[in-house]
């Protein structure tokens, strides 16, 4: 049996509309263990929010279907498992943090009643002993004089507080799995930092395994113990944050890399990937990245590439890893 | 930079992250965190503030005393205490709105002829907004077949005319001489309300879907809420406002509907006393005696007018985008 805390096995999911079939995910895996900080990066459309959306049950379906795979959490299915049973685990054992914390809050509730609730639902806890807990729960996200603001409404904190807030709701349950949906999308850069650190820290005190989705490369580099790149609704290279960023072997990993502005490259024009992200609904056939890819040969066109091992836990789906991970990138950044 | 120790930023708020208190944006009172600032609290505030408001809430306040307390503007006069040989005499120092056919002193006949219009109004809005949010409530939040057969049911009873049901509910339970006021009234209530909820619940249905598919409601069944607990806590607190608003406004719809049915001799029976059916007694006499007419009619547009301004200044209260 698997070790690992959570386990994406395959994963498959498309969405039937009216215009035809969308194949949002197209065998997705990747594993987390706790204490462990996973970064999911991709552009939008990548599929790596329907992902999570699908771990935590809370996909839409219809339209959504899921066509294979498996997701374990200590070693059981979810996906097998009866609506109630799994809406026991949400919440309590895998919780999530939304990217835009004005509005997946209730507006017409004070957000220490909606911590409360948490505890309520839960745990069973009287509104009393709920709103006791929620001030504590406030005070460990940092959030001032939360004795009085337990009592205020979503709309009377900044945009980094309110994070502050769903954050404090999601670890409320001592989960053992923390998915964060671009958690600081939403904010300002000194607020991002903030946040980042608050997740840290808790993720530290707590051991929990941590998901962070997010397209900034920038946020991932110094919260994340380990990457996985998406493009298409597939994981094309995954591997330990340092080699990733140093030997990319992925020429779309590449192309994010380059198209980072950095202090060495002042005066020249950013890189930037060409051409547009695949429309899902019309996938290129052979490897998705094949119209924007630098690297591309004829067998792009016919084979979609298999998980390559590139170095121990570094992997690529790329028919030419070798070439793009010896490859000097500052030549094609140039 | 971020120091743990929470008491310490409040002291000191400058010290830390320079987005932790928002209390400069507020007015004062709210950020000392006193008094909060709900939806319904702001409206509340926006409510007190709008002129066609007041005027009409406090007509309605008139209103309910005439239908609860109508001694209070009769002087002690009976409404069913009647001289004949006073019949149709025109309005006097003695009787303002002059005296109807048998002899019966117009304006204590208007002022307790409101009970039963109020009632018939208020009792019929309850109903609607009751059978209608809930079934709103739950063809939106599940949509597919639920939502289907609901809809379709909804959309046979929206096309019986008012008057069509009317009579059909009405002539189905005729007045005996042993019907009291709650039976009649209930009757026209029955009446109005089997062809009223339907509005109401396409009004809930359309803002519950709206609401179903907020960040908030994810959120929520993200961190382990029921369908049940998010319906309640979720989803009907937020998708309320628009059904209190078509409520109010057809308070005064379902009070002139009252009249249109009473007028045909359809809804509330004599010696039930409303405007309605002392329209329908002055119809007769309208060329030699307008006033049996005029005052009841008066009151009755001025009541339907007070509610349709109320749903109106509640509809721009709770509605951010009209202000």
């Amino acid at each position: 049996m698997s070790e690992h805390l959570l386990e994406v096995d395959d994963l498959y999911v498309e969405f039937r509309t009216r215009d035809g079939v969308a194949k949002a995910i197209n065998g997705v895996s990747y594993t987390l263990d706790a204490g462990e900080t996973l970064a999911v990066l991709g552009e939008s459309g990548s599929g790596k929010s329907v992902t999570a959306q699908t771990i935590m049950g809370i996909l839409d379906m219809p339209p959504g279907v899921i066509t294979g795979g498996e997701i374990r959490y200590n070693g059981e299915d979810l996906l097998q498992m009866t609506e109630d049973r799994r809406r026991k685990i949400r919440g309590a054992e895998i919780s999530m943090i939304f990217q835009d914390s004005l509005s997946a809050l209730n507006p017409v509730f004070t957000v220490g009643d909606q911590i409360s609730e948490m505890f309520q639902v839960h745990r069973g806890m009287s509104k009393k002993d709920g709103m006791k807990k929620a001030v504590e729960l406030m005070d460990s996200v940092r959030i001032p004089a939360a004795r009085e603001r337990v009592k205020d409404f979503p709309h009377q904190f900044s945009g980094g507080m309110r994070q502050r807030i769903m954050i404090a709701m999601a670890i409320s349950l001592d989960p053992a799995v923390l998915i964060a949906d671009e958690p600081t999308t939403a904010l300002d850069v000194t607020v991002q930092a903030q946040i980042m650190d608050l997740l840290q820290d808790l993720q530290r005190e707590r051991n929990m395994g941590m998901i962070l989705i997010t397209h900034d490369l920038g946020v991932v580099a110094g919260v994340a113990d380990k990457i996985a790149v998406m493009y298409a609704g597939r994981i094309v290279e995954d591997a330990d944050i340092l080699p990733l960023y140093a030997t990319p072997a992925h020429p779309y990993t590449e192309g994010l890399l380059d198209s980072m502005p950095r202090v060495d490259t002042k005066g020249s024009e950013l890189y930037a990937i060409k051409g547009l992200p695949p429309s899902l609904l019309n996938l290129p056939p052979g490897c998705n990245f094949n119209p924007r890819c630098p690297y591309k040969q004829e067998i792009c066109l016919q084979e979609v590439p298999p998980r390559y091992e590139v170095a121990s836990n570094h992997h690529s789906a790329c028919h030419f890893w070798e070439e793009v991970y010896s490859g000097d990138r500052a030549d094609s950044a140039g | 930079m971020s120091d743990p120790n929470a008491s310490l930023a409040a002291a000191a708020p400058e010290t830390v992250e320079k987005e932790t208190y928002l209390g400069a944006d507020l007015p004062p009172e709210a950020g000392k965190g006193g008094q909060s600032r709900s939806l319904w609290s702001d409206a509340w505030r926006e409510l007190r503030s709008s002129k066609i408001f007041v005027i009409s809430a406090v007509l309605i306040v008139l209103f309910l005393i005439m239908a609860f307390f109508p001694q209070v503007f009769t002087f002690g006069k009976d409404p069913y205490t009647c001289d004949l040989t006073k019949s149709r005499l025109p309005p006097s120092s003695e009787a303002w709105f002059g005296y109807d056919t048998n002899g019966c002193d117009v304006y204590t006949r208007t002022i307790y002829g409101a009970k039963a219009s109020i009632l018939v109004g208020v009792l019929t809005t309850v109903f609607c907004m009751l059978v209608g949010g809930f079934l709103g409530t739950i063809a939106g939040f599940f949509g597919g077949w639920t939502d289907a057969i609901l809809s379709r049911i909804t959309d046979i009873f929206f096309a019986i005319p008012l008057l069509l049901g009317g009579i059909l509910v009405l002539t189905s339970f005729p007045s005996g001489d042993s019907t009291t006021l709650f039976q009649e009234v209930g009757k026209v209530v029955l009446a109005l309300g089997i062809l009223g909820w339907t509005a109401m619940t396409r009004i809930m249905r359309s803002s519950v879907i709206q609401v179903r598919n907020a960040d908030f409601v994810v959120a929520a069944r993200a961190l382990g809420a029921s369908n049940g607990r998010i319906m309640r806590k979720h989803v009907v607190p937020n998708s309320l406002a628009p059904l209190i608003v078509v409520a109010t406004i057809s308070l005064g719809g379902y009070i002139g509907a009252e009249a249109t049915l009473s007028f045909l001799g359809l809804g509330l029976q004599p010696p039930v006393i409303s405007w309605g059916t002392m329209i329908n007694e002055a119809q007769k006499y309208i060329r030699v005696s307008p006033h049996m007419l005029f005052f009841p009619a008066i009151f009755l547009s001025v009541a339907v007018l007070s509610f349709i301004m109320l749903g109106d200044a509640v509809r721009e209260a709770l509605d951010p985008k009209l202000r």
